[in-house]
């Protein structure tokens, strides 16, 4: 069925690459610039005279980003194993079972898809200060799996509905309780899901930015992709340096989306979406 | 993503319920918990919040819907609603367009590589966008390559500080979104040609259909999925944008390129003024909500097939 004309098959090609070439060279421009001696002014995109990691060290110990990452990381390990476990019981039952208002509870979970944050930080911030939530690390890990659960109660919602009925009703028949079920037959089938979701789940928490930035007051606890933007914001005019804590905030969830890429590229062809 | 709720196919005949229906119940609470008490609460309090006026310091006024009132009359609110609307040309149609374009091209026989250049394309959309902020804030600056670039070749006098620019800032940070969100639609609509039957095209090219006519009457009305959820995708990330605008132009210069999520952050914890910030709050995700429930009805098909289902009859009845 191959009949597409040389001359497209070169079109795209070449247009495949330049679209590459695109995609790379933001990238590689400020990798450039982080490579380049610190404190001297740094144009376009010119190769290091000479190649010097001195503004990873300076971004890493001066200007605390050992630190963010370090908050970053709590709070990912914290919302990434809590959102799988609380998705997962949420929509097995919402998937398999019949509870009475079953799809309005699922209904009510959908509709929070499209919640922007912009929605909820306002008085998240007054109502958490209340309670001394602020500045503190549970808090943005409470609100982070709550801003997350929508997706993830719909995400293991769909995969438990696709999951063959019969074979539940085997082990319904077998006396097998539904605890049991879940854990025994429906658990290691879930795997690949379950899997997407994580991953899904750690982008979102490490990229979030506007809730991070009201939540956390306190500079020291904040997280990388907020103490990037604080910085900014600051007028911070050493390049080098910023653009070195730009490819350290970058860096972790590049690493996790090249092990992960499958899950990633099903997740987010399948929708997933937020903040 | 189809975010129709279907009825269950299961639904049982009614009869009397037992305590035995609702324990399934204990496996929702503690999801529900958690996504109540810090989602849909916030949510509605932010909707209380709208109808005062206060500064989040001493005692709010109630003025009912005046906040709204004054989103709607004062500039610089409505400037930023209109802002995030332009934005949508580059956040969603641009990108759309380019996926479009390139499926088009590259539908019609498969490639070997692919691999690499999807896990290429949809890296801008993995990173935080904060960083693809200030990268490109380093890009459009003084020193950055763009004007480098146009130095380099003869068009010297067309540099400026991009962000810094009245007519080109917003311009500027929309290009940003296209960068982002064009891999997303590109490779988007190339998985969705994957699952078209290619009995189709060969229908389409018996009755002598040339490259564009098939893809305007066998890809494009196939695609209707993958455009609906690219078109939801990327018009939320236009109206709710708030990292790369923050990074990048801080709303500046002047209040070129604020938008929604930038002035109540601004609003809330800069200018004390709790009750109008939420109000815009209330409005940005109504607009969401209204955006992406009619993407999501166009782009139902035509059989309303949820009156179909044997449990939706059972339940309508009971």
């Amino acid at each position: 069925m191959n009949t597409a004309s040389r001359a497209e098959r070169w079109t795209g090609q070449a247009l495949l690459a330049v679209l590459a070439i695109a995609v790379v060279i933001p990238f590689l421009s400020v990798f450039l610039a982080s490579m380049q001696p610190s404190g001297e002014p740094v144009v376009g995109m010119s190769w290091p005279e000479r190649w010097s990691l001195d503004n990873y060290r300076q971004a890493w110990t001066v200007a605390g980003f050992s630190e963010l990452m370090r908050s970053s990381l709590l709070i990912a390990v914290g919302v990434v194993p809590a959102s799988l476990v609380l998705a997962g019981l949420a929509g097995y039952a919402l998937g398999t079972m019949r509870l009475p208002g079953g799809d309005g509870v699922a209904a009510l979970f959908v509709a929070g898809l499209t919640i922007p944050v912009e929605l909820i930080v306002v008085p998240l911030y007054f109502d958490l200060r209340g309670v001394g939530l602020t500045d503190s690390y549970l808090g943005v890990i409470l609100v982070e799996i709550a801003l997350f659960m929508p997706f993830g109660v719909f995400w293991m919602r769909t995969h438990f509905r696709t999951t063959p009925a019969a074979l539940v009703e085997a082990a319904r028949i077998d006396g097998a309780s539904s605890w049991t079920i879940l854990t025994r037959v429906l658990l290691p089938l879930a795997r690949p899901s379950l899997t997407t979701l994580g991953v899904l789940v750690f982008m979102w928490s490490w990229n979030q930015f506007l809730l991070v930035l009201v939540l956390m007051q306190d500079a020291a606890k904040r997280t990388a992709p907020a103490g990037l933007g604080f910085f900014v914001g600051q007028n911070n005019t050493d390049v080098p340096m910023l653009a070195a804590g730009t490819i350290l905030v970058m860096l972790p969830i590049t690493i996790v989306y090249l092990l992960f890429q499958r899950s990633f590229v099903s997740g987010l062809l399948r929708g997933a979406f937020k903040g | 993503m189809s975010r129709a709720k279907e009825p269950s196919a299961r639904t049982a005949p009614r009869r009397a319920r037992t305590w035995r229906d609702y324990r399934g119940y204990l496996y929702v609470l503690p999801a529900l918990a958690v996504y109540l008490t810090f989602a849909v609460l916030p949510a509605l309090h932010t909707a209380y919040l709208s109808l005062f006026e206060w500064d989040g310091v001493t005692l709010g006024s109630w003025v009912g819907l005046g906040n709204y009132r004054e989103v709607f009359a004062d500039p610089a609110l409505r400037g930023s609603v209109v802002n995030a609307l332009v934005l949508i040309v580059f956040f969603a149609f641009l990108p759309i367009l380019a996926g479009l374009a390139m499926t088009g091209l590259l539908a019609r026989h498969r490639r070997r590589g692919m691999g690499v250049y999807r896990l290429l394309f949809m890296l801008p959309q993995v990173v935080p966008l904060v960083a693809v902020g200030v990268t490109w804030r380093w890009l459009y600056g003084d020193d950055g390559l763009i004007n480098e670039t146009l130095g380099g070749i003869g068009l010297g006098g067309w540099a400026r500080a991009w962000l810094g620019d009245f007519d080109w800032a917003l311009v500027a940070v929309g290009l940003v979104g296209t960068w982002v969100l064009s891999g997303l639609c590109m490779m988007l609509f190339l998985s969705g040609v994957q699952k078209i039957d290619p009995q189709l095209y060969e229908a389409a090219r018996l009755d002598g259909a040339g490259p564009v006519r098939e893809f305007v009457s066998v890809t494009l009305p196939q695609l209707r999925g993958e455009l609906a959820v690219a078109l939801t995708v990327t018009t939320v990330a236009a109206l709710a944008s708030f990292d790369i605008v923050y990074v990048t132009t801080g709303g500046g210069p002047g209040e070129e390129t604020t938008v929604p999520g930038l002035l109540v952050y601004r609003l809330a914890f800069s200018d004390g003024k709790v009750g109008l910030a939420s109000a815009l709050g209330v409005l940005l995700s109504l607009l969401i909500l209204v955006i992406v429930y009619i993407v999501n009805r166009l782009s139902r098909p035509e059989t309303p097939e949820r009156s179909l289902r044997p449990g939706s009859a059972v339940r309508s009845r009971s």
